[in-house]
């Protein structure tokens, strides 16, 4: 049995409907990860979980345990918030011992939980401070230490990151893998950011309109998406979505995507597509990711399916790492990514290898993954 | 011109700057006058307030006539002097600003942390209480005083302006609470605080410039109020207000300006008191509510 056990939750806001029958499990030290566009719901869920928010329908166990009608404080979990939301009256170790303080711990007991929860977090020196008086990664270790020194069953993080700069962000993310490593709690966290959700999640879940789209690993989610608003959504660049026609070449099955003033491209099938039954003419939409398509002495060398492919470089957009080189195909820009001393130069023709072991298919009816 | 005058948009100066410093200068003038007024003849001697001229500083400057109005002068039939009133004063704006003020908070915290069905429309009728017209309450307020039997009390005054006061003060820490962040209190919740714990600890402590405008508010107002204190209480149960009123009416012997000036002085001293060690924050917090709220 998983530790953290959703099922069947739903969340009515008057007639919306926030929360359309989550199923969700965790196992015992997991890190999930909610992801989606602002107003897919995934902090309603996360309140849910916390008890802030009451559910219409379904159930939320922790460790066995129904906790639907259990108030917030009786949950034994602790939550931080996306604005830190410090107490400004206290100090911090007043902010870190409070929720010990209300659970009528000891004075000597909860001082020495502050003194290592400081120690942990390295803030020791902040103890005596206003929230006022700290940056904004400090306020954001505070907030955390608040909610390690209580040793909850379930961490939840509501967009901890998001009020960070950029490179604060980076940090702290580190930050925080390095203590769920440490520290082996069960979290749930929530974000928009598909980089964090990668970099953190043990599992993964992509909401979108209040229903889940896609559970699964990083990678799992990464490389084989469910359907197209995953695809879309997950990584930066986007994966490339082109249309394209199921058509027989020499008698085995090709993609060809069209393309203007120029004859289609026509590509060997994804190799998990193989064997499968595509009717010729049946319309597809090929999704694959910029670093699957590359300039050929990029290309990987072990992948057994690269196609090369004659195209007009639109763009070049250098990123330092890599560069970006745009083209187009089926009316839409392919971004392709390429080595940082690839010689590309825009206006010229020049061959993009596409590694199509790396490909997927989607059905454009129903928008989901085929193979 | 100095470059020290020239804050503001570039080509502000000239004539518009003398227009408005000479205004400024007139009203400040028109507003101060009564009150040196006041002060310069209650320094005087009866003798020189008679004989001389309003506006002239008292040649020989004395605190007689504070010391009478404080304990000599008669108020209708008694002459004890207004301390017996200050007094009352005091006994009733201590407790009703600190009840009305704390019933505000409150009322402030629920309305905007702990909604209910049915919040808006409580708060609508409380907003509603803040326009109601105090004369077409006297008789219904007169009466259930009555029922309460505390009618002609301090602690009837009390019951008033506490009842009086609420919808202004619920205003004014609701404003306040509506931009107090809701994380806070979610925290607090999860970390195992209660309502009253909540209260106290975390949203309390936090309101110091609302509350320094209400208290300011209350107590002006309540110092002020002659209309309850004249209907609801007499003899030597009015207030200092009403007490000023019959002692500068009172039509025995000769009527002493100078004590009567130094009365009113002192009537006026406490509110001028809270204004000059609180006032500061008066601006900063009505500020604070009307920007965020």
């Amino acid at each position: 049995m998983a530790f953290l056990e959703i099922s069947a939750l739903s969340k009515r806001f008057g007639r919306t409907e926030v929360l359309k029958g989550i199923d969700l499990e965790l196992e015992k030290g997991g890190f999930l990860v909610l992801v989606g566009p602002s107003g897919c719901g995934k902090s309603t869920l996360l309140n849910a979980i916390a008890g802030l928010e009451a559910v219409s329908a379904g159930e939320i166990r922790i460790d066995g345990q129904v906790v639907n009608g259990l108030h917030p404080s009786k949950r034994d979990i602790a939550m931080v918030f996306q604005s830190y939301a410090l107490y400004p009256s206290m100090t911090v170790a007043q902010n870190i011992a409070f929720g010990l303080e209300m659970r009528g711990v000891p004075r000597r007991e909860r001082e020495a939980a502050v003194q290592r929860v400081a120690a942990l977090l390295q803030i020791g020196h902040l103890l005596d401070r206003r929230p006022s008086q700290l940056s904004g990664g400090q306020r954001q270790r505070v907030a955390m230490g608040r909610a390690l020194v209580r040793d909850p069953r379930v961490f939840l993080f509501d967009e901890p990151l998001s009020n960070l700069d950029a490179k604060l962000r980076v940090d702290m993310r580190t930050e925080i893998k390095k203590l769920h490593a440490a520290t082996a709690k069960t979290v749930v966290y929530v974000t928009h950011d598909q980089i964090e959700a990668m970099t953190l999640a043990s599992k993964l879940a992509v909401l979108r309109d209040g229903a889940l789209q896609q559970v699964g690993t990083p990678a799992e989610v990464y490389n084989r998406p469910a359907n197209l608003f995953v695809a879309d959504f997950m990584g930066s660049p986007a994966m490339n979505l082109l249309p394209a026609r199921v058509a027989g070449r020499n008698g085995s099955a090709v993609l060809e995507v069209e393309r203007d003033n120029e004859p289609p491209i026509g590509l060997r099938m994804p190799p998990a597509a193989s064997g499968a039954a595509l009717a010729p003419g049946q319309p597809v939409i090929l999704g694959i990711r910029p670093e699957a398509i590359t300039d050929p002495a990029g290309a990987d060398r072990g992948s057994a399916a690269i196609d090369l492919v004659e195209a007009l470089v639109e763009v070049v957009e250098p990123a330092g790492s890599d560069t970006y080189v745009v083209t187009r195909a089926a009316g839409k820009e392919v971004i392709a990514r390429m080595r940082a001393d690839a010689d590309v130069r825009p206006g010229t023709r020049m061959p993009f290898a596409f590694d199509l072991s790396k490909a997927v298919l989607f059905d454009p009816e129903t928008t989901r993954r085929l193979f | 011109m100095t470059a020290r005058a020239e804050s503001g948009p570039v080509g502000g100066g000239g004539l518009g700057r003398v227009v408005i410093w000479g205004l400024l200068l007139f009203f400040a003038f028109v507003f101060l006058l009564p009150l040196f007024v006041m002060v310069v003849t209650s320094l005087k001697t009866l003798d020189e307030v008679h004989a001389g001229n309003m506006l002239a500083l008292p040649q020989h400057v004395t605190i007689a006539p504070w010391l009478g109005a404080w304990g000599r002068a008669c108020v209708g039939l008694s002459c004890t002097g207004i301390k017996g009133y200050f007094g009352n004063s005091i006994l009733m704006v201590v407790p009703a600003v600190a009840i009305s003020t704390l019933l505000g908070a409150l009322n402030g915290y629920v309305l905007t942390k702990w909604r209910f069905p049915g919040h808006k429309i409580v708060f609508a009728l409380m907003l509603f209480g803040c326009f109601i017209p105090f004369q077409s309450v006297l008789i219904p307020m007169a009466r259930v005083l009555g029922i309460l039997g505390i009618g002609n009390s301090i602690l009837g005054l009390i019951v008033t302006h506490v009842v009086y006061g609420i919808g202004f003060t619920t205003l004014f820490f609701r404003n306040y609470y509506e931009a107090f962040p809701t994380e806070l209190i979610r925290a607090a919740q999860i970390d195992g605080a209660g309502f009253w714990q909540i209260f106290r600890r975390i949203l309390l402590p936090a309101s110091g410039p609302i509350a320094i405008v209400t208290v300011i508010f209350q107590f002006t107002n309540i110092w002020n109020d002659f209309l309850f204190g004249a209907s609801f209480t007499s003899g030597a149960n009015v207030p200092m207000t009403v007490a000023l009123n019959n002692l500068v009416n009172t039509s025995t012997g000769v009527r002493e300006y100078n004590v009567d000036m130094a009365a009113a002085m002192i009537a006026a001293l406490p509110t001028l008191f809270v204004y000059v060690v609180a006032g500061r924050y008066f601006v900063r917090g009505l500020m604070a509510g009307a920007v965020k709220g």
